[in-house]
């Protein structure tokens, strides 16, 4: 069984964001770019399943303009078999994501696709859920474990929601996303980085897999949010009622 | 912190002075054992005076009620110095907010004899942040302000307060765009007044060097209160003698730094750091060699740890896992790099380490591919001085020595030891400067007895020094001679009368008793 692990490259997580100054975006000139933490579990989780004999292949994909190879670098040396680099100089929102990504499964025919639940630039949390609608698989979102059974061809998926914890069982193929206590992904080893360099990108583009990218959606304007404002210190109780009331309107 | 207070200590040094020394400390809350040696004691100097009412009032119109500080917790804090082994009995603590506040207590405590010891952020290491006795203790941490943060020309050029904390200082200028020039474990609490009067080392000396090189003035107040405006901004500036370097890396001793100048470079965007696992010491010398040739301008920290540290690390530390499961490997590197070009850097370091890898050298590695895993690899080595006081009592050296010496002492120093104690090594490989631990389950006269003055004598048989970047504060104030010849000791104590006569300014430290003539 073939897994398709869907990573995206973002601002790193520890970067301190700066809006750009008409409000366009967000600027990324400059700054540090990497895997998607939560695409990284979700890769770390595909690489594990292999290793225990569950799978005989792990492909990263990932979409976008010619720096996402570097991302995809990180995706082989962690342990990805080999990669398909969607290339795309534009952004691209999660249908368009879940369209391309129909289209690469209908050509490899993977029993599972593995995606980070949400990525950290938009919190999207939509990609996962998309596919599986595009495909009519099942999904097992926010995955915190997972556990497959090669026999019965099932995969049961523990599910960090607001309540707790949700068990499921879905029939192979299907979707699942990550959460982050599903893992700790592995470092890039040097022996893995060395082997990295000859494994196999294949670079397709939208037009190669007959995916038209139009988007539903345009980003109207990007803002910082307002600034926490300073406590106030009250003198007394009373005091503090009557700010409650009459100013935070809460009582 | 509680458990490692220790009240007092039995230290016997032989030394070309022949005067064994040993220091008895009275505390007023009586923990821990008393030690006696026959050797002669340094006693309180009787020639300094004693707080009385009329100087507690006095201080007090200076500084305003606040300032002044006699309670308890808080002097018992600033009494002890961070690994809880030196702790003072001071029953006074003076916070100024300003230059002309600092001079007017010097002044004061200059006219009545009342010895006083410069404070920061109390983070050093040989116990020269926290009195002996009863000396006055004044705190700049109030005098936090950034003054002023200029970058017209190649490098930003900021002046602030002494007290700012260098995190702080690290964060305003990550905003601008420039780093500061030092960077060390204890940042979220040292202040950059005590890292210029200690000339702080630090993880990025290899590639910024230091102080003395990326400090451009400070202001300074001497012990009668005269202040030195010796704040410039000027990257040359050949006019007289350079006073600022007296000021840098003499520990409090010869004036109270209030102001700092320094110069700050740029923030480049490319960071890559590996953390490598060589199988011994010459494995690590040839790769030091190897990245200092092939990533010469871009290297930025080469650290190393043993194993002993690595198995350390992770029994004591939290949030901190092995990078290279599932093995403890004898010696780890740890190699960061700083460029403009995030491809190009990635690129070279890679070739660097594949090399480095078929040609033996270095056995395993991993290589951090986003921020978070490349603070995960500083933790490792950062948290080595917390892992060790988590673990129970330390001895620490700090040593300068020839690179091809330097883990020789390591195994003789395990030999010397036995059993009784674990011998922990780390450091600053790139700029030959070990740290040397001893981790004991309690502090034990027994094993000191094997580490002094074997670690000392070893060292000066080197040619090393003694104190490669923690200074010699109290810890080592007679042991001077072991890296220093006796002339230029007698020429540092000539300048420390000339700027203190009284000797008020952090006594006891520094440089040995025995030069200023007590009883």
């Amino acid at each position: 069984m073939k897994i398709m692990v869907a990573i995206k490259r973002v601002i790193d997580y520890a970067v301190k964001i700066r809006v750009k100054p008409d409000k366009s975006g967000v600027e990324t000139n400059n700054v540090k770019m990497s895997m998607n933490p939560f695409c990284e579990i979700a890769l770390e989780e595909a690489l594990r399943i292999k290793e225990s004999g569950l799978a005989s292949e792990v492909i990263a994909v990932s979409m976008g303009p010619t720096q996402v190879v570097d991302t995809i670098r990180t995706g082989l040396a962690m342990g990805a078999d080999r990669a398909i680099h969607v290339d795309y100089p534009g952004t691209l929102y999660p249908l368009s994501v879940a369209k391309i990504l129909k289209a690469l499964v209908e050509i490899e025919k993977p029993g599972l696709i593995f995606l980070g639940k949400q990525a950290i630039d938009d919190d999207c949390n939509q990609t996962g859920q998309m596919i599986a609608g595009l495909l009519k698989w099942p999904q097992g979102t926010f995955a915190s474990k997972v556990v497959l059974d090669k026999e019965k061809q099932t995969a049961v998926v523990d599910r960090e929601v607001d309540g707790g914890l949700e068990t499921l069982c879905l029939d192979l193929p299907a979707v699942i996303t990550a959460d982050l206590r599903l893992n700790q992904p592995r470092y890039a080893t040097l022996p893995n980085i060395m082997k990295a360099k000859s494994k196999v990108i294949k670079k397709l583009t939208p037009e190669d897999l007959k995916v038209e990218i139009k988007s539903d959606i345009e980003v109207v304007k990007v803002t910082e949010p307002p600034k926490r404002k300073a406590g106030v210190l009250v003198s007394s109780v009373d005091e503090l009622i009557d700010k409650l009331k009459n100013e935070a309107r809460v009582v | 912190m509680e458990k490692w207070r220790a009240a007092d200590r039995l230290l016997k040094f032989s030394s070309r002075f022949a005067s064994a020394v040993n220091w008895n400390n009275s505390c007023k809350s009586k923990q821990g054992k008393y030690f006696y040696s026959v050797a002669t004691t340094v006693h309180r100097n009787p020639l300094f005076s004693s707080i009385s009412p009329d100087d507690i009032s006095y201080f007090k119109t200076i500084l305003g009620e606040r300032g002044v500080v006699q309670d308890a917790l808080a002097l018992d804090a600033a009494n002890t110095d961070w690994m809880g082994k030196y702790r003072g009995s001071s029953k006074l603590l003076l916070q100024p907010k300003n230059t002309e506040e600092v001079s007017q207590i010097l002044k004061y405590c200059n006219s009545r004899c009342l010895a006083v010891v410069p404070q920061g952020g109390n983070t050093g290491l040989v116990g020269g942040s926290v009195p002996v006795f009863d000396e006055v203790i004044i705190n700049v941490g109030l005098m936090r302000n950034i003054l002023s943060f200029d970058k017209v020309i190649v490098s930003g050029v900021l002046v602030c307060e002494a007290g700012c904390i260098l995190e702080n200082l690290i964060s305003f200028l990550d905003d601008e765009g420039f780093i500061m020039p030092l960077d060390l474990g204890a940042k979220g609490s040292c202040q950059i007044g005590g890292n210029v009067s200690t000339n702080a080392g630090g993880l990025r000396l290899l590639r910024y060097g230091s102080l003395h090189g990326s400090v451009l003035g400070l202001e300074a107040v001497l012990a009668n209160g005269t202040v030195l405006d010796m704040l410039g901004t000027l990257r040359k500036d050949n006019t007289g003698y350079d006073l600022k370097h007296l000021f840098i890396g003499s520990e409090g001793s010869l004036g109270i730094v209030t102001k700092v100048s320094i110069l700050t470079p740029p923030k480049l965007s490319s960071v890559n750091i590996a953390f490598l696992a060589c199988e011994d010491y010459t494995s690590c010398q040839k790769l030091l060699l190897e990245a200092k040739k092939k990533l010469g301008g871009i290297l930025s920290a080469f650290e190393f740890l043993d194993s002993d540290a690595m198995s350390l690390v992770l029994k004591h530390l939290d949030g901190v896992r092995n990078p290279l499961p599932p093995s403890i490997h004898n010696f780890y590197i740890l190699i960061e790099t700083t460029g403009s070009n995030e491809t190009f850097d990635k690129e070279n370091l890679e070739a660097f380490l594949l090399h480095s890898v078929e040609s033996g050298l270095v056995a395993n590695g991993v290589l951090a591919q986003d921020i978070n895993q490349a603070s995960s690899f500083w933790h490792i080595r950062e948290g080595l001085p917390e892992a060790l006081m988590k673990a129970g009592a330390v001895y620490k050296y700090d040593l300068s020595l020839p690179l091809e010496k330097m883990y020789d002492l390591v195994e003789e120093m395990r030999v010397q030891i036995g059993p009784a104690a674990k011998v922990v090594a780390y450091g600053h490989l790139g700029d030959g400067n070990l740290h040397l631990n001893i981790s004991a389950p309690a502090y034990d006269d027994n094993i000191l007895a094997k580490i002094e003055p074997f670690v000392y004598e070893w060292t000066s048989k080197n040619r090393g020094s003694i104190s490669a970047e923690h200074g010699l504060g109290l810890m080592k104030a007679a042991k001077i001679h072991y890296s220093k010849s006796p002339e230029t000791v007698q020429v540092m104590a000539s300048i420390k009368k000339l700027l203190d006569p009284n000797g008020i300014l952090n006594p006891y430290k520094v440089l040995p008793s025995s030069l200023f003539s007590q009883n």
